[in-house]
């Protein structure tokens, strides 16, 4: 009995009972898409959360933050002096792991940012060096960022963010024009800068199409003769989130305003009480040269900070490992979680399936019978029982991967996330081959009673 | 050497811790090309002689060979691949796969013996124009008449070419005429040289076969008993051999 007559077989028996096979396939049919459409949002994520990595500088930075003194060294805070300047300058000279150190300046509160009549905080307001230009893998598409000489001069420049920019003047998508405002003041906290560069607007590859799409749309609806889709007078719709799409890392760097860290020191800290007189920085970011030494330069950093602080730990350090790690962890989990319910849809089938198999022989205890006559053995009629439950499975199987793509749209249009979802090839094959093993499995105890059937009994079964 | 050689034969069943001897020391051969009808009342016994020698069934006790191989340990899969190479089942009640059409009925025996799909056709075509069913055979069961799937029944009985073909009542589910037409083709196999055994309580159809045997109480009797040979009328018995053998009517 070659197994090409088994599924043909099996193939006529599902077939002559559509119904019942369809409902048993259901099963593995949910239990299949599940999975794909599982991994493929989880996939998707990943891919976004990996983008936001990159997007921060990657697992090469570390940011040296001041802290408390901790609880033994509690005698020694009046001591504890902060990251300062002298810190960067103890660290480019003595650490050759590094690359760069880029100093951070920030308020206690964020500033109020005022222009053309509007108004907006962010936290993302600091006082930085030139450097932190690359540190933060920023690029300034308009404009300039402010040099050296700004610094040194304590010149009241900014550079700022496309979502500051959205903020006081306007977004470009709803207003219809780009307004690039160079060379206009923005006050900060009352003091007036005047913004001499902006960046490029920051945002996620699924994000980027979007745009591009809508934008298409847009300019067909112009074509078409429609100005505006929305009806009646213009109106702020409230929050609907759309300003934070994209992630909260793209979010966070689309509002960043840098000044001169000098400029930062001397208009709006120091003229602040109870600072003191040296200036204090809130962190600094260093990129290592190689994450392969990264142990060895946090060691260097630490010893290196330890003397100029006098021993006193008031720093700590804050890599991105954490982040990858919790990435990982995140991924892990919703995999695992996912996967659990998959696994869960398709051992329910399989369970379907068996008991339609049981169902099955019991009404073809003739036909076995007969086969098991004319010179069937029981390893031809196990095989037999097998392939059908398998053909059942890899049928409902394959059905599933269709619906999963189906599935995948209807989760979107339900929940629309940030990631689109990524459809492996590997996850597509994964879930056929889980639903085959399943039909095997399912197949196997049925095979077994329907070859251990007695030939006589089967014969003479009504 | 007989094509069937059973010695002492015994089939003991258990049925609630009571003992039921089917079958009580069968002795008895059949050579190849002989014509032989098993006669007996229900109950006698003569369905489990005809498991044991279809292949169907292992004695409890005695030795039972089939050309030349012995058959009485045999595993179920030796049972299975004899049945298949050296039997042909024609039974009662046809016993066709409902689902299957004619020609795949035909061909069932040879795909367990492991022939191509293009060997299998043309061997079941062959079966099939053999009892003049070569019109039908697209057909299902259910579209043909008795006498029709019985026929069937019969070619897929011969379509591997057995040694032995076994017929359970093969008439009991027709009408006189069409049974005579079944029962003339036993007979024309038989003249074809194969062996024919049919197991049966219809004495118009003992009468046709030149050899009977009939069990009583799982023991072959002395006697055959002249009502249930259809051989009232004759009454020509005679004792030859071990077992009863009638001579032609």
């Amino acid at each position: 009995m070659n197994l090409w007559n088994a599924m043909e077989v099996g193939l006529k028996e599902i077939w002559a009972h559509k119904f019942r096979s369809l409902l048993t396939m259901l099963g593995i049919i949910l239990g299949v898409s599940s999975l794909v459409a599982m991994s493929a949002m989880v996939t998707g994520m990943e891919k976004g959360a990996r983008e936001a990595l990159v997007a921060v500088g990657g697992l090469q930075k570390v940011r040296v933050e001041g802290q408390p003194v901790p609880p033994d060294q509690r005698h020694l805070r009046d001591f504890a002096r902060g990251v300062t300047l002298s810190d960067v300058y103890a660290i480019q000279g003595s650490v050759p792991e590094i690359e760069d150190v880029s100093p951070e300046m920030r308020l206690d509160t964020p500033p109020t940012l005022t222009a053309n009549g509007k108004f907006t905080r962010t936290f993302m307001t600091s006082g930085v060096w030139p450097v932190q230009l690359e540190m933060m893998e920023h690029k300034v598409e308009h404009g300039r960022m402010f040099n050296e000489v700004d610094d040194e001069l304590a010149r009241s420049v900014c550079v700022i963010g496309t979502g500051i920019r959205d903020d006081l003047w306007g977004d470009p998508e709803k207003t219809g024009e780009e307004i690039i405002p160079l060379g206009k003041t923005i006050s900060v906290n009352g003091y007036p800068f005047t913004v001499v560069g902006m960046f490029e607007h920051y945002e996620s590859e699924q994000e980027h199409r979007e745009r591009q799409i809508r934008k298409a749309e847009e300019a067909k609806r112009i074509a078409a003769g429609q100005t505006n889709s929305a009806a009646g007078p213009r109106r702020d719709r409230g929050w609907n989130g759309g300003g934070r799409r994209g992630g909260f890392a793209f979010w966070i760097k689309n509002h960043t305003v840098y000044l001169p860290l000098n400029t930062m020191w001397v208009k709006l800290v120091s003229g602040v009480t109870n600072v003191p007189a040296e200036p204090r920085l809130s962190n600094l970011e260093i990129k290592i040269r190689d994450v392969q030494n990264l142990n060895l330069a946090l060691t260097e950093i630490r010893n290196v900070l330890m003397i100029n602080h006098h021993g006193v730990e008031d720093f700590a350090f804050r890599t991105q490992e954490d982040w990858a790690d919790q990435i990982n962890l995140y991924i892990k989990n919703a995999r695992l979680s996912g996967g659990l319910i998959s696994g869960i849809s398709l051992l329910v089938g399989g369970i379907g399936i068996m008991n339609i198999m049981l169902a099955s022989i019991s009404e073809r205890i003739r036909e076995i019978g007969i086969r098991k006559a004319v010179g069937a053995g029981g390893v031809d009629v196990f095989v037999q029982i097998v392939v059908e439950s398998v053909v059942i499975a890899m049928i409902g199987g394959a059905v599933g991967l269709v619906t999963s793509l189906g599935l995948l749209q209807l989760i979107a249009f339900v929940s629309p996330t940030d990631n689109a979802p990524i459809v492996t090839l590997s996850a597509m094959a994964f879930a056929f081959g889980a639903s085959v093993l399943v039909g095997v499995l399912a197949g196997l105890f049925p095979a077994v009673k329907a070859a251990r059937m007695n030939v006589i009994q089967a014969l003479r079964y009504d | 050497m007989a094509l069937l050689e059973l010695r002492d034969v015994r089939k003991v069943y258990h049925l609630g811790g009571e003992e039921i001897r089917a079958l009580d020391g069968i002795t008895l051969n059949i050579d190849g090309g002989e014509f032989v009808s098993i006669i007996g009342p229900s109950g006698s016994g003569k369905s489990t002689l005809m498991h044991i020698l279809g292949c169907l069934d292992t004695p409890t006790h005695g030795t039972v060979t089939l050309d030349g191989t012995p058959i009485q340990q045999a595993s179920a899969r030796e049972l299975a691949r004899m049945r298949n190479r050296k039997i042909g089942f024609v039974f009662q009640f046809f016993n066709l796969l409902p689902k299957l059409n004619v020609v795949q009925n035909v061909e069932l025996p040879m795909i367990y013996a492991g022939l191509n799909g293009h060997q299998r056709r043309e061997k079941a075509l062959k079966a099939l124009e053999a009892v003049q069913m070569g019109h039908r055979l697209k057909n299902r069961p259910s579209q043909l008449s008795g006498g029709q799937q019985q026929r069937v029944a019969i070619a897929r009985a011969l379509v591997n070419d057995p040694k032995i073909i076994f017929a359970d009542e093969p008439t009991g589910n027709l009408d006189t005429h069409t049974g005579e037409i079944i029962l003339e083709l036993f007979r024309s196999l038989s003249k074809q040289g194969r062996t024919v055994i049919i197991v049966t309580h219809n004495p118009e159809i003992a009468a046709v076969t030149p050899r009977r045997i009939e069990i009583r109480n799982g023991k072959i009797a002395d006697r055959v008993d002249a009502r249930l040979a259809g051989l009232e009328k004759t009454a020509l018995l005679s004792h030859s051999g071990h077992d009863t053998t009638i001579a032609p009517a």
